[in-house]
């Protein structure tokens, strides 16, 4: 089927150079790192080459990398590390906008007896940096914060939220698992403790995540088993998820220039096509401050899942935030939380882009996607033209 | 990705009927923005009483669109007692079906045929009766009775799915529950108790009344109860799971174990913890 994915925010196609630095460690090099033998051992070599990328890639020391499963294990690793290492602390900070990694985490430790703080954010989606300041207290264990929305791309300014945490003893986690890859990411520079990163939104495969901790953080493994990632981690490495975790690694610092010119372009003109075409349509979050690839657009008065299968007739792949593509009722809680009216909440489309999307794709979802939203507002009982 | 059937998707992408009758006899209007889906349905009849043509508007998603159009298609014809005959669920089967957590939609479809036959009847508009117990959606204890009834629905999940009650905060479930219980007659168990019951009965009322009632709501939190012994009035139990280690364990024991007990099987009860 010909597609054009614009949905890269939810997932991305493995890149070929990836998948070509995997293959060997499927059938050939299969052995275990932790082995004593040669054969085991030359696997070990390769990803420890995969962890010195990997590290390169976010500035980071290559023995303050843990692999994992997936970023929703980066962090809940960290969350749980930051309240083990302070169980006298019971209170957590987030935001409102958060991944369900983080969100939902926080809600279920909340029962479990933490007092925990969302931190609003305004009509743009940026946070509000004096609540988050008011919020913290003695009691504070942990602030975990996202880099960049999944669902707008807005950015948080991590760089001045890092001291103020840090400079009152309490543990900065970040999830820069939308970030890694679209905007330069230095974990020294901006002086988190910890940060989360997912393997498939890097052009890596589905099923290997990292986490960064910053070496002199206190430090609990989740996964309890073997003496794996130096007992941090327990369970037999994902030796060819891993290897290709670094190959994807470098390639994205080396792409970060096209991110920043050319996706950035690609995402410009499509944003600005569809506006120009489509009246009663509207751009959510902060369009100065957010990710070159991503643009969540409302469409007011048409559903978003009724856009996204007469867009996906056509081959084109994005996503939205209305309450019926999810299965729940509620619109997507961070177009709620930004005050996003409910008539343009609904019909919110998130396009994410990839350095593999083309000019010709752009053209081709200007040209469809307005007879669309024309054809669905002239069935709706609320569209007055 | 939803699981449509190849009619939902005919209807959706090739909706029949779709606008307003100007001259209509009969609109019906039901939903809203702030809820994610709403329909505007008109007809019009022919000298004969029966149906002539009907259009709609909607907004939402597809099965929202693919019920109207064949609500639309479905009620052409009849006369309106034949049409209000028309169920949900004979919505849901002219499509081959929907998707459970998408009944609403055909639910929706009713409401509105069911409104434009009252407004062509002179019917006042009917004040939404009963009492509101899903605040975000606005729907009430009668509209949530009626869909189990009439759809033999079991959970509360089943309920959001079809008239989206619950679907939101979550603050009405209990009251959910005690509207489902009520209607599958599974409500509070009757008050007049034999006062008297052998050894035998009693053990095995208590060991009911804990696997009914008492142990699904400690699961919700983690934990879990065990029957130790029964001695005359005095149940011996054993806390499990999460419960074991609560703090508020003596609570839960007294106030919520005891107060169940005392009130479901005998008064006299007494409830004790076995270490």
């Amino acid at each position: 089927m010909d597609v054009v994915y614009v949905d890269n925010n939810a997932t991305t196609r493995v890149a070929p150079e990836v998948i070509e630095t995997m293959l060997p460690y499927f059938g050939q090099w299969y052995g275990n790192p932790s082995s004593m033998h040669t054969f085991g051992g030359t696997v070990g070599r390769k990803l420890q080459e995969a962890r010195e990328k990997t590290a390169a890639f976010i500035g980071a020391q290559p023995e303050e990398i843990i692999f994992t499963g997936c970023g929703t294990e980066s962090d809940s690793t960290a969350i749980h590390a930051a309240i083990a290492s302070n169980p006298e602390k019971k209170h957590i900070v987030t935001s409102r906008v958060e991944h369900p990694a983080v969100k939902n985490l926080f809600e279920h430790l909340s029962k479990k007896g933490y007092r925990t703080t969302f931190i609003p954010v305004d009509r743009q989606g940026r946070l509000d940096m004096e609540a988050l300041e008011k919020s913290l207290t003695e009691d504070t264990a942990v602030v975990s914060l996202m880099w960049a929305n999944n669902e707008t791309g807005v950015l948080f300014p991590i760089e001045a939220i890092a001291p103020m945490v840090r400079d009152r003893g309490i543990v900065f986690h970040t999830d820069a698992v939308q970030a890694a890859g679209k905007i330069p990411i230095n974990v020294k520079a901006a002086g988190v403790d910890m940060l989360s990163l997912s393997g498939h939104k890097v052009h890596a495969p589905k099923g290997v995540g990292a986490l960064y901790v910053r070496k002199g953080v206190k430090y609990a493994p989740f996964l309890i088993g073997g003496h794996q990632e130096r007992g941090r981690r327990g369970g037999t490495e994902n030796v060819a998820s891993i290897i290709g975790m670094g190959r994807a690694s470098e390639l994205a610092a080396d792409h970060l220039k096209m991110q920043s010119e050319r996706v950035r372009a690609l995402r410009d003109k499509l944003e600005k096509g569809l506006l120009d075409a489509v009246p009663k349509s509207m751009v959510n979050g902060d369009r100065e401050t957010r990710l070159p690839n991503t643009t969540s657009i409302s469409f007011e008065y048409v559903e978003g899942e009724s856009i996204l299968l007469m867009m996906d007739r056509l081959g084109i792949c994005a996503s939205s935030g209305s309450a019926c593509t999810s299965g729940s009722l509620e619109p997507s809680h961070v177009l709620r939380a930004m005050g996003v009216p409910f008539t343009a909440a609904h019909g919110s489309i998130r396009f994410s882009l990839s350095i593999y999307n083309t000019d010709q794709e752009i053209d081709f979802i200007i040209e469809k996607l307005p007879p669309i939203i024309a054809k669905l507002r002239e069935m709706s009982p609320f569209w007055k033209p | 990705m939803w699981e449509y059937t190849d009619k939902v998707k005919d209807h959706f992408l090739n909706p029949r009927n779709v606008g307003v009758i100007e001259d209509a006899d009969g609109i019906g209007e039901v939903g809203s923005l702030a809820c994610g889906d709403a329909l505007k349905l008109t007809f019009k009849l022919d000298e004969t009483q029966r149906i002539k043509d009907a259009k709609f508007q909607t907004f939402g998603c597809a099965s929202a669109i693919a019920s109207s159009s064949a609500l639309t298609e479905m009620i052409k014809g009849l006369t309106l007692d034949e049409a209000a005959k028309v169920t949900n669920e004979d919505i849901a089967q002219y499509l081959g079906g929907l998707p459970k957590e998408k009944m609403h939609c055909s639910v929706m479809g009713r409401d509105a045929l069911e409104k434009a036959i009252a407004y062509y009847r002179g019917e006042a508009e009917k004040k939404p009766e009963g009492r509101i117990v899903c605040e975000c959606f606005g729907v009430t204890d009668v509209e949530i009775e009626r869909a189990v009834r009439e759809n033999n629905l079991q959970t509360i999940e089943d309920v959001t799915d079809y008239v989206k009650a619950g679907g939101g905060c979550g603050n009405c479930h209990d009251a959910i529950q005690e509207i489902i219980d009520a209607v599958r007659g599974k409500g509070p168990v009757p008050k007049e108790k034999p006062l008297r019951l052998t050894n035998i009965q009693k053990i095995k009322l208590i060991e009911e009344t804990l696997d009914r009632e008492i142990k699904p709501a400690l699961k919700k939190d983690g934990g879990d109860i065990e029957l130790v012994d029964v001695d005359g009035d005095r149940v011996f139990v054993k806390l499990r799971g999460t419960c074991a280690t609560c703090a508020a364990s003596q609570v839960t024991l007294k106030g919520y174990v005891e107060s169940k007990l005392q009130e479901l099987v005998l008064p006299q009860l007494v409830v004790e913890e076995v270490q």
